[in-house]
């Protein structure tokens, strides 16, 4: 069961570039885990540690790089993370939003989402908010000068709330909005469709049978 | 009424289900898996007691993981050496087992990368959906199949249900005239247009390549372009069907025979788009500004022809951007203004998805046939694609030109690409790569890449810096 998201108030979080993308969030070495939990120490392990970050380390004991916002004592707990244009582009790893989840984040905020990456997070539990860029600038700018400074997301309304009352709306697919929600899993939906994939996979098989061989049959 | 797109036309023709609030049920053809993105969808599976919708429609093959050295190679999956890539090449073993997978082996000649294999084998074929945990599934599209890469839990949601949970994409043509010139390759074309158009340009479109250039492109060349559609941000890259494919598909293991293959054929000729389709977006190139392409940065849009020079931040516009590029500059310790043919690559690697075909390693041969890499070059790595492209390619002796100029030939899978493996680049090195991917620490922790054709990487291992390949080739 996905964790649900309806309204979530947290302390915020500046990455402040373009571009971020998924092997910057979790490196390459640490995909090669097969379990779903764990990536958290290992979120932007290239920008948050100073040494070179291998899997199965107790990230407690490696140097910490004290110039990465996530390491500042001001951004502990953070929930929310501020960013830039095209965030999460690259890679399709779902490895990605897993450590943004594992670590803590609900929600990313930024003028823009890499695709596959924007998907994936509402899989996770975690709301990716588009605001436009304007207002992304403004809110980094707040954000460095008030300490302690958290956000409101409210999905039910799709609106953002600064502490100040300022209110941004934001726009979410309706399918995608409600699943988070209620936290439903994805297959559960679509198998109350079974009937309707079967009628349709029993078509498609009649009009384009070569697509039902398999690949048994030994290759000459 | 408007016409369709070759898009529109895939998207209706697997359309299964659309629903009031914009999401469609999309039925999915051919589903491909490795060995890095699985395991947490099978363990979803095991957990909810699920069982694969349609097994036959699955085929699964390990490449990020696999060493490429011939000596640990020979070993199999027992003989990796890393224990973490070991453990994750067994479990896409066991868990092809469990579910009834039909698996092509580590040691099979038939292994390589997805992308290569899907459509060597005909498991790629024109008009299906395809999909694979990996964002380079976008090459596929190169046969006019609707493919993209998908996240993890849809891996798992196609398993249970054959189905994807999809929203249209909208449309943009990228339109190609004339001829690309001589030395000059999908790969230089993909890297102009996502100059051109970003590494967000696509974000939320299909893109169908289409023009005199594009009919003009062998299959490879047309699996490089689609390939790097991701780097401009489409999940999807298409190309119609012409002769270039049928005769591609033609006699592939998987690809029908008899009276299937004529009716299958039949179908494939209307994979196109209707001349009156409507773009929400149309992007022009001719073919002849199109240079040899070389990123200088970290990111793929981060690009310049070969003649030309590292950018100026301080003279740009943008704010964010320069500083995007001033970040760049420092992490690839490069100055503003140096000339692309000064930057000098510690390593080179010929490999990837995106350029480790037959016609790649051709082309790579044919610069170094004859010649030695230059001495300050630490290593030229040259990796198949599959165990089919290197038993042909040393059919060919292409294995014995690279060997006596003083390269590596090595066995087949993701390698120097993405480094999961044991092939890395250590900090600080350049490498001259023909992957698709120049992002900080992607090919090592602080290595730093530079994008290029295969003849590019070639001609760079030769003269220990980048050079405009024409200049040996045409000397």
């Amino acid at each position: 069961m996905m964790q649900k998201l309806t309204v979530h108030e947290g302390l915020v979080v500046p990455m402040d570039r373009a571009n971020v993308d998924t092997d910057l969030i979790i490196p390459k070495q640490f995909l090669k885990s097969i379990k779903r939990t764990g990536f958290g120490p290992n979120l932007f392990d290239n920008l948050r540690y100073l040494d070179e970050g291998e899997p199965g380390q107790d990230c407690s004991q490696r140097p910490i790089n004290p110039e990465f916002p996530l390491n500042f004592p001001r951004y502990q707990g953070a929930s929310i993370l501020l960013a830039r244009e095209n965030f999460g582009c690259g890679s399709s790893r779902e490895h990605a939003p897993w450590a943004l989840a594992d670590y803590g984040f609900r929600c990313v905020i930024a003028p823009s989402f890499a695709d596959i990456f924007y998907n994936n997070c509402f899989k996770n539990g975690i709301l990716p908010v588009v605001l436009p860029a304007a207002v992304v600038d403004d809110l980094f700018a707040v954000l460095y000068a008030s300490e302690g400074y958290t956000l409101t997301v409210d999905l039910r309304e799709q609106v953002v709330i600064a502490p100040d009352g300022r209110r941004w709306s934001f726009a979410v697919d309706g399918f995608r909005k409600e699943r988070l929600l209620e936290g439903l899993d994805d297959i559960g939906i679509t198998l109350k469709s079974a009937d309707a994939i079967r009628a349709y996979e029993a078509r498609w098989r009649e009009q384009s049978p070569w697509l039902f061989g398999g690949f048994d049959r030994p290759v000459s | 009424m408007a016409g369709l797109t070759l898009y529109d036309k895939l998207w209706q023709s697997h359309l299964v289900e659309e629903r009031d609030d914009g999401s469609a049920l999309i039925y999915i053809d051919r589903h491909l898996t490795h060995e890095v993105t699985s395991p947490q969808a099978f363990e979803g599976l095991r957990l909810a007691g699920r069982r694969p919708w349609r097994r036959d429609a699955n085929i699964a093959v390990p490449d990020h993981n696999v060493p490429t050295e011939s000596a640990e190679r020979l070993g199999g999956v027992a003989g990796i050496l890393d224990p973490v890539s070991r453990l994750q090449v067994q479990t896409l073993d066991e868990n092809c087992a469990e579910f009834d997978i039909v698996e092509i082996p580590i040691n099979d000649v038939r292994q390589g990368i997805v992308h290569v294999v899907g459509p060597e084998q005909g498991i790629t074929l024109p008009g299906v959906t395809l999909v694979c945990g990996d964002s380079h599934t976008s090459t596929h599209g190169a046969l006019a199949a609707l493919a993209h890469g998908i996240g993890t839990s849809e891996v798992e949601h196609v398993l249970a249900t054959q189905c994807l949970l999809a929203q249209k994409m909208k449309n943009l043509q990228v339109r190609v005239s004339g001829r690309l010139g001589t030395g000059v390759t999908a790969k230089d074309l993909a890297l102009a247009i996502i100059g051109q158009i970003g590494t967000a340009g696509g974000t939320g479109f299909a893109i169908e390549y289409a023009g005199e250039a594009i009919e003009a492109l062998s299959m490879e060349g047309r699996m490089t372009l689609c390939n790097m559609s991701i780097e401009a941000g489409a999940r999807v890259g298409l190309i119609a069907v012409d002769d270039t494919t049928i005769d591609y598909v033609r006699g592939r293991p998987y690809a029908p025979t008899g009276e299937l293959w004529d009716r299958a054929v039949a179908a494939w000729r209307g994979l196109h788009s209707d001349p009156d389709a409507v773009f929400d977006r149309v992007v022009e190139l001719r073919a002849e500004d199109v240079k040899p392409q070389v990123t200088w940065g970290t990111s793929p849009e981060m690009v310049a022809p070969v003649d030309g020079v590292v950018p100026d931040p301080d003279a740009m516009d943008s704010p964010g951007r320069a500083e995007s590029v001033r970040r760049a500059l420092e992490y690839m310790g490069l100055t503003a203004g140096m000339p692309i043919r000064d930057i000098r690559p510690d390593r080179v690697f010929i490999g990837s998805c995106t350029n480790s075909r037959i016609e790649d390693l051709r082309a790579a041969a044919a610069v170094v046939k004859g010649r030695r890499v230059a001495a300050s070059v630490k290593q030229a790595l040259v990796v198949p694609g599959s165990g089919e492209v290197k038993k042909q390619a040393e059919a060919e002796g292409l294995d014995r030109v690279f060997l006596d100029a003083g390269m590596e030939w090595r066995e087949p899978g993701c390698s120097m690409c993405l480094a999961m493996n044991a092939d890395k680049l250590g900090a600080g090195e350049h490498c001259a790569s023909t992957s698709n991917r120049n992002f900080e620490g992607r090919q090592g922790a602080g290595g730093r890449t530079h994008l290029v054709s295969p003849a590019m990487a070639a001609a760079a291992a030769i003269a220990g810096h980048f050079i405009d390949v024409r200049e040996l080739t045409e000397a």
